[in-house]
């Protein structure tokens, strides 16, 4: 009850922004934004409920008096005590980003390459040729997964990283292409033509002209790349060892199997760590040309 | 469509610099190589497992020869028992038994524990007691156990001996070939995959709708919003975006369950008593309230991006015509809003039927779709085949629907940012 008066307060206190215009009574305005209202909070509720939860003192998930009361002894750290201490999460944090940082690498210099040669005029079969590099990005995961499985444990990848990181990165790596071709399309070849023209080979322009530009599109696709690893499961699920449990691995046991709240302590972690994504790759945008 | 011009660029391209040409292919081929490996072999894989299963056939070869001349009604003929115990004891023997056991067992039922029983008496009871005692090899297998004189057990074996089969479509399809070589419906209570897809196909619609409901609305909201406003609005749009589907399937459990937060405040405020709380998760309605949340930004971003260039003047010039609001709205506004819808619910429709994390996590038992019962039949009952074609069918679907997508939208636009 505490937690959604604040969320309600955001609601707009309806000033009629020449939006009403669709439903021009009052009634129909004061409705259409209380019905804004209810879908926002529907959207964000859920996720901000999960924080003060995290740091109840009881292993419970809900709310208990005292944090109502906002008791500061209702409130503690131990969960996340618990965490640092819990060598299988912070082991899991280590392999998220062995995997997650290494299938990056690879998605995004892979898929910078591709979107910079489907960018160039002439490139045959560029429909074709797009619709295959994003196909990973189009499968249902548990389709892949268990393609992966198979394939993976044929050539003896099976519980290994490697086998978790080449998956990874496939699956990553049509958010780079994506992303830096859009990023390409607002770039003006003009410029690496007048680099040409004054003297530069093809690796001096693309260094010193056309990487700078881009960078923002490279930079947010692999944030994007990067992302997917952090938050894949099923890959993992199906191909990895207990020496590859990831983050998310961890917790989906945790949910599946013994719930503790400690499961909302690397909740909140991921949902500060999602805001920061979310503000880097908004002001990589901003950067981005065009 | 398209074909023309794209043809004609292509071929000037290709007379002005091939050179270029030659250095684009040499930037793409590595990541076309790396997916065409590590993605496009995977699927393959999985397609090759869904139709070839040589398990049986490699176990029993000679038998599932000496069957195909069997006419699958009588008994087969001495020398078919014969064979067969001999090559029964020696899969024993190999330790295969277990495999083969489990193979014919997905076809009749309780054969696993005839099959690897037979191999083991068999070996036990080596070298040949048929030869030594005179009976028959027949008797003597029947004697083992009675499910060796029903024509079923044969039919199990010839049927999983084939190295190629149509079998695992077949079953996800909810049909079998039958002794005499009909294909058939599966009794009633073994049909389940065509319900579970028809399940899948309705939920997923169903959250479509839920989607479209509620994201238009803040669609327009934020579409219509001065520019500092419409950020932040975006802002509260993007956050679940980026945030861990895990997260957000947890939130919901916690919200949701029935010692949870929206249940204390039902009962807080007196709406339920507290032996009467609500069981909203672990079934169908967890699966709904968790996967609309979770898409509800899919179908949101591609509203906006369309909403964003409707000029509102269209509305206004329509007011002062005299249409009424909502005349207004279902004339001007909704029609050019259209291509939003469409991106938006075909996105969300796409994304849903492949659905796997919320409902296992939230599902229950009803609450499960067919990307569930893939994953149980890869981890659980390890009928990698069936898995296989399930998957197969699933795969088709969702790739069509993206060909459609492609064509309306352009799969590189995909709602991302």
């Amino acid at each position: 009850m505490v937690k959604q008066r604040p969320d309600g307060r955001r609601s707009p206190p309806a000033p009629a922004v020449g939006t009403a215009s669709v439903l021009a009574p009052r009634m129909g305005s004061f409705a259409y934004h209380a019905l804004c209202a209810a879908v926002f909070v529907f959207l964000v509720a859920p996720i901000l409920v999960i924080i003060p939860l995290s740091f109840n003192a009881e292993p419970y998930f809900t709310f208990t008096e005292g944090m109502l009361r906002l008791d500061p002894d209702a409130y503690s750290l131990r969960w996340y005590r618990e965490i640092i201490d819990n060598e299988a999460w912070t082991g899991s944090l280590v392999n998220s980003l062995v995997i997650g940082v290494s299938a990056t690498v690879v998605a995004t210099v892979l898929g910078t390459l591709a979107a910079l040669g489907l960018a160039s005029p002439g490139v045959p079969a560029r429909r074709v040729i797009m619709g295959i590099l994003i196909s990973p990005m189009v499968t249902p995961v548990i389709i892949s997964a268990a393609g992966m499985f198979f394939f993976y444990s044929n050539l003896g990848l099976g519980q290994t990283h490697l086998g978790i990181i080449l998956a990874h990165a496939t699956l990553g790596v049509p958010f780079v292409v994506v992303t830096v071709t859009a990023t390409l399309a607002a770039f003006d070849r003009n410029l690496t033509r007048a680099a040409a023209s004054l003297g530069a080979g093809p690796w001096t322009t693309f260094r010193r002209v056309q990487l700078p530009l881009i960078a923002p599109g490279v930079i947010s696709g692999a944030l994007f790349a990067f992302a997917v690893s952090f938050d894949e499961v099923v890959v993992v699920l199906f191909m990895g060892g207990v020496e590859q449990r990831t983050i998310p691995r961890q917790m989906w046991s945790g949910i599946r199997e013994q719930i503790s709240p400690a499961i909302l302590a690397v909740a909140t972690f991921l949902i500060v760590f999602a805001a920061l994504l979310l503000v880097a790759v908004a002001w990589l945008r901003r950067r981005a040309p065009g | 469509m398209g074909g023309g011009p794209g043809r004609r660029g292509r071929l000037r391209g290709a007379m002005r610099v091939p050179r270029e040409q030659l250095r684009a292919l040499g930037l793409v081929a590595p990541l076309l190589i790396f997916i065409g490996v590590t993605f496009i072999a995977a699927l393959a894989t999985m397609l090759m497992r869904s139709v070839h299963d040589p398990v049986v056939a490699d176990a029993l070869p000679e038998t599932v020869a000496l069957l195909r001349g069997w006419d699958g009604e009588r008994l087969p003929a001495e020398a078919v028992y014969e064979t067969a115990a001999r090559e029964l004891s020696r899969a024993g023997e190999e330790r295969t038994i277990g495999q083969v056991a489990g193979r014919v067992n997905r076809v009749q039922g309780g054969l696993r524990s005839v099959f690897t029983r037979t191999a083991r008496d068999l070996e036990d009871e080596a070298p040949d007691p048929a030869a030594a005692t005179g009976t028959p090899w027949r008797d003597a297998l029947i004697a083992l156990d009675t499910a060796w004189a029903d024509p079923a057990t044969w039919h199990a074996i010839r049927t999983t001996g084939e190295r190629f089969t149509s079998r695992n479509y077949l079953n996800a399809v909810d049909m079998d070939r039958l002794p005499d070589g009909t294909i058939a419906r599966q009794p009633e209570e073994r049909r389940i995959y065509l319900r579970l897809f028809w399940r899948t196909l309705l939920v997923s619609g169903a959250i479509t709708i839920l989607c479209l409901l509620l994201g238009y609305p803040i669609a327009h909201l934020i579409a219509r919003a001065p520019p500092r406003r419409a950020a932040l609005l975006l802002v509260l749009v993007l956050v679940p975006f980026w945030t861990s589907l895990l997260v957000r399937t947890t939130s919901w459990i916690v919200l949701l369950q029935t010692q949870g937060v929206i249940n204390d405040i039902l009962v807080a405020i007196g709406l339920v008593s507290d032996d009467g709380r609500l069981a909203m998760i672990y079934s169908m309605t967890g699966t709904l309230i968790a996967m609309t949340h979770v898409l509800l930004p899919f179908m949101v971003l591609p509203l906006y991006s369309v909403m964003r260039g409707i000029p509102p003047q269209h509305m206004s010039a329509a007011a002062s015509l005299g249409a009424t609001p909502l005349q207004a709205f279902l004339r001007v506004y909704w029609p050019q809003s259209l291509p939003g819808v469409g991106a938006g619910a075909l996105l969300v429709f796409i994304l849903s039927i492949g659905f796997y994390i919320t409902p296992a996590l939230v599902g229950g038992s009803d609450g499960q779709l067919i990307s569930n019962m893939i994953a149980y039949h890869m981890q659980t009952s390890l009928n990698w085949g069936l898995a296989g074609a399930l998957g197969g069918i699933l795969l088709v679907g969702v790739l069509a629907l993206y060909m459609v997508y492609d064509r309306l939208v352009g799969v590189e636009r995909m709602g991302l940012h």
